[in-house]
């Protein structure tokens, strides 16, 4: 284990560049800034290549040298690795020749791109010898920290606003986990955390464990490439909350380039938000690099439903430095959105990959995105767990008697529709 | 006038360890002045060299965001909580 935790150094604040020990610590101690891992990017190249990761087994951990923790992976070690669909039904309909779904809603073991997050976060929390974990989470991340910890044997506690979907409240209480709903939005969730952070000795994955939770997100970005045969494409649409999967993925295609793994090729990285809680987006559009916090969010996305997004000021330099677009959209949208992800495509999202859909929908009408290069949209949870949004939008069940009569009255006009 | 400031841990070792702290003033900028006549050096890290509140650097009051209010020219009442805590990230 001695030679990887050289591939992993140190970590290092974003802002003074600062070096700090690899503990539980996520913030500059100087001026506040978000502590990230700092890698020996020389010696990854060395032992990492396209030969070498294409040997490994199909999962997020064949990229681990670029991964934060010093030894083997402890907790989620199936996680990752899902299926990148090319979606050329869904093409014809948007007008674009090449589009592919990054398809996070069959991520293990939850169902949401989190299980690489957290796959990471409590490997290393373990490394650091917690044996409580906890996280403020809008459902998704609760869902995973609560089953990760289950499987792994550490003690969790998960913090939600009150008023999240059924689904994602019960796909936490489950696994045992000790759910605490919390009368406020996500940004007050957040806050609180961070005080418990400072008070308790819990792995907070993220809060005091961030420098490595965020990490694993770039394993998307890395699967993106790898499945795409070892190219990038030229457009990746990502829905933000914090922004932090944005410039994670934007961060791994720049060390796949970096360690030589890919060719230096151009690539594009776009922002997708709920226009009820958009603050990244309205300051791209702005071209102001302050994110102006949107105090009360009003919004089905609840994933996305964070109004002071701590990595926008990254996600709005990750866009600038790519020449990528943001973009929102309103609750009608990301319903619209969803359908035609699930009819077109077989994929049934959650709200943050309505967002998705509708804004690439958008920018692709604006021109933003040209409809001869390739996209990728990345499908981050899955729609079981936010159904009240789409409830009422999608028809019901034709109720009958079980008779042969009474169903062919039923299809007469579908046959009718079909005949025509 | 005595506000009662929560200061992070991260910062408390500018405050001898101190969770809450008092400090004298009747806005914000007051307040952080105080502070750093008391614990020297404190206010740097909470403010750049334009004396800007940093990027990462949250200031409530009570439980108002101060960018919601007047920023650094918000007033501060003597039963006021105030909390200082870094940007964080989830969901």
């Amino acid at each position: 284990m001695s030679e990887q935790q050289t591939f992993f150094s140190n970590l290092k604040c974003r802002e003074c560049g600062r070096l700090y020990p690899k503990e539980a610590i996520h913030i500059c101690e100087f001026d506040f800034g978000p502590l990230e891992a700092a890698y020996d990017y020389d010696l990854i190249a060395r032992h990492l290549n396209r030969e070498v990761i294409a040997s490994r087994p199909e999962t997020m951990w064949r990229y681990r040298e670029l991964l934060p923790i010093d030894g083997e992976p402890t907790v989620g070690r199936q996680v990752g690795f899902t299926p990148l669909v090319r979606a050329d039904r869904l093409a014809a309909e948007l007008g674009v020749e090449e589009l592919y779904i990054k398809n996070d809603t069959v991520n293990y073991p939850t169902l949401s791109f989190k299980d690489r997050v957290v796959s990471v976060a409590l490997s290393r929390a373990r490394e650091l010898g917690f044996t409580v974990v906890a996280c403020a989470s809008t459902g998704n991340l609760a869902n995973s920290v609560a089953a990760n910890a289950a499987a792994a044997g550490l003690k969790s506690y998960v913090l939600i606003p009150a008023d999240l979907e059924r689904s994602k409240v019960v796909g936490s209480l489950i696994y045992g986990t000790q759910v605490i709903g919390i009368h406020g939005a996500y940004d007050q969730v957040n806050r609180l955390c961070s005080e418990i952070a400072g008070k308790y000795g819990w792995g907070f994955v993220n809060v005091n464990l961030r420098p490595y939770y965020a990490e694993g997100s770039k394993s998307m970005g890395f699967e993106i490439a790898e499945q795409l045969g070892w190219k990038l494409p030229k457009h990746t649409i990502i829905p933000m909350a914090s922004g932090s999967l944005l410039t994670k993925i934007h961060k791994a295609y720049k060390e796949f380039i970096r360690i030589g793994i890919l060719e230096e090729q151009s690539f594009s990285v776009h922002g997708a938000q709920a226009s009820g809680c958009s603050p990244i987006t309205t300051a791209q559009k702005k071209a102001t690099d302050m994110v102006k916090p949107v105090p009360n969010p009003k919004t089905i996305v609840k994933s996305l439903a964070i109004g002071t997004p701590a990595d926008g000021y990254y996600a709005l330099r990750s866009m600038q430095e790519t020449h990528g677009s943001a973009e929102d959209c309103s609750d009608e949208e990301v319903i619209a959105g969803i359908r035609l992800l699930a009819e077109y495509a077989g994929v049934f999202s959650e709200t943050a990959g309505g967002v998705t859909v509708a804004c690439a929908k958008k920018l692709i009408e604006a021109g933003k995105i040209p409809r001869n290069e390739s996209i990728v949209l990345c499908i981050t949870g899955h729609g079981l767990k936010t159904q009240e949004a789409i409830a009422g939008h999608c028809g019901e069940a034709r109720l009958i008697n079980p008779s042969l009569r009474e169903f062919e009255a039923l299809i007469a006009d579908d046959a009718h529709a079909l005949a025509r | 006038m005595s506000v009662q400031v929560r200061i992070p841990s991260p910062l408390r070792k500018l405050t001898q360890d101190q969770e809450v702290v008092a400090a004298e003033g009747g806005t914000i900028a007051e307040v952080l002045s105080h502070l750093d006549a008391t614990f020297p050096g404190l206010i740097e890290r909470i403010c750049d060299e334009q004396g800007n509140v940093r990027r990462f650097v949250n200031i409530f009051v009570n439980d108002e965001d101060i960018r919601f209010l007047e920023e650094k020219a918000t007033l501060v009442q003597p039963d006021d909580e105030i909390s200082i805590v870094p940007a964080i990230a989830g969901g």
